[in-house]
């Protein structure tokens, strides 16, 4: 419980080497269904960051009054509140995208690494670390979907933040956009080809068997 | 205290949840006029769109003025435009009793056709009359919704806008694009006879360039056939509610 963390490591970390989707493997279901557009993932990104961050600085700020029997429900109402703040703001200040994320904000409850930070980490630490251990994590969430949201949108509308790129004369030659990048099966392949770049850059990730 | 007695866990948990419950209450109160105004503010964009004024020309339109489009002059416009609105019976009579713009379809068409209210907004742009139907009803996977402009002549589709909650994107979710919408335009929704007819998404349709504005038919989107009958089913269910009324201002007209 005394070690102590070094900032840099508790922010870097998470983008990488302990990166929670490619890494730790969680949260990948909404990573599959938000990531059509960049605009939805970045938001979705910032929201998922936001209530990592703030749960983990809460609990761990409460941490030693919590009764252990009861510390998972505690945990959740935290979150679950959070989440609904962040649903309610968005709804209110962003309103087109909160429509493009319907139901995923509400299920960032239910995204494994917000209860996965707050027992792993919140749990034993202290608020301030505790809280850029959130951001790290909430980063390292973004990246990913920020990542597979660029080449989706790129490859399967031909846009960017909703701005054409690819130039006209493309498509007069006959380039198509591929619709299938629209799909979540794409977004799994297209995750797929993440994880396989970062473990040929980076073999101490592999497992050893 | 003893932190693992009984009295201690539920004295914390009632704690927590009070002020949690006081913190929520209160966020959402205090935000909900706000998310109202972007409900009000989309419909009424919806609205405006369908006789020809998309984001891009009410936005050049407040460049004009000098302005930037926000809720107050989004409101302005729809005021401007939209000279008459009603919550029309089945008969086709006016209830005055009911504001049409804060009708909710997807709560108003669960009820039995006579207890229905249906809205319509009458716009009057560069001196032409344009009659706005809304529309509801259910896609493959969840809720679609949209709005229908038909010409002075209660005949002719000016232009349509549709919206969905949950559709295949590349597959039903084109519904929402400009391709799509831009085939209703022109086409009629009465048969020669003047009788109800609707218009109908057919993937047998002769006509796939669209050129024959008479057949009742628009192209439906391959891969979505569901979305697509989703899509004619709620335009022809909702329209055929107006036709008494439609009948009866033609009737004024004729004295």
């Amino acid at each position: 419980m005394a070690k102590k963390h070094k900032w840099k490591d508790l922010l870097y970390d998470p983008l990488n080497e302990n990166n929670p989707i490619t890494v730790q493997v969680l949260g990948i279901c909404s990573a599959l269904a938000i990531t059509v557009k960049l605009m939805p993932a970045i938001v979705m990104a910032l929201s998922v960051m936001v209530v990592v961050a703030f749960s983990n600085l809460i609990i761990s700020l409460i941490r030693n009054y919590i009764p252990v029997r009861i510390r998972i429900i505690i945990q959740l109402l935290v979150v679950a509140a959070l989440v609904i703040l962040v649903d309610q703001v968005l709804k209110a200040f962003a309103y087109d995208v909160s429509k493009q994320l319907s139901v995923f904000v509400g299920l960032i409850i239910t995204n494994c690494i917000v209860m996965g930070r707050l027992e792993a980490f919140a749990m034993g630490n202290k608020p301030w670390d505790s809280f850029l251990d959130g951001i790290g994590n909430g980063a390292g969430y973004g990246l990913v979907l920020i990542i597979v949201a660029f080449f989706r949108e790129l490859l399967g509308s031909g846009t960017l933040f909703d701005k054409k790129v690819i130039p006209q004369w493309l498509y007069d030659h006959g380039y198509v956009n591929n619709a299938m990048m629209l799909l979540p099966a794409m977004a799994l392949i297209t995750l797929g080809i993440y994880i396989w770049v970062q473990r040929a850059m980076y073999p101490q990730l592999t497992e050893k068997h | 205290m003893n932190r693992n007695s009984n009295t201690y866990t539920i004295l914390f948990a009632s704690i927590v949840v009070v002020v949690i419950g006081v913190l929520l209450s209160l966020a959402a109160t205090g935000l909900k006029p706000l998310q109202e105004q972007n409900k009000r503010q989309e419909k009424m964009t919806d609205i405006l769109y369908t006789i020809g004024l998309d984001q891009d020309a009410l936005i050049s339109k407040a460049a004009a003025e000098g302005l930037k489009l926000n809720y107050k002059l989004i409101e302005k416009y729809f005021k401007t435009y939209f000279v008459k609105q009603y919550a029309l019976k089945e008969n086709g009579e006016v209830d005055k009793n009911v504001n049409a713009f804060d009708i909710n379809l997807k709560t108003e068409i669960k009820k039995p056709a006579d207890k229905q209210r249906y809205p319509i907004f009458i716009a009057n742009k560069d001196g032409k009359t344009y009659y706005v139907i809304p529309l509801y009803g259910k896609g493959l996977w969840d809720d679609i919704w949209g709005y229908m402009a038909l010409e002075e002549d209660m005949n002719t589709v000016a232009g349509v806008k549709f919206g969905h909650k949950g559709e295949t994107p590349g597959l039903g979710a084109e519904i929402t694009k400009k391709w799509f919408e831009n085939q209703f335009k022109g086409e009629k929704i009465l048969d020669k006879d003047g009788t109800f007819e609707g218009i109908t998404l057919s993937k047998t349709n002769k006509d796939p360039q669209n050129k024959d504005k008479e057949d009742h038919e628009v192209d439906a989107i391959s891969g979505s056939t569901l979305t697509s009958n989703g899509v004619s089913k709620m335009i022809n269910e909702r329209l055929k509610h107006y036709m008494p009324f439609f009948k009866k201002i033609k009737e004024q007209k004729n004295k």
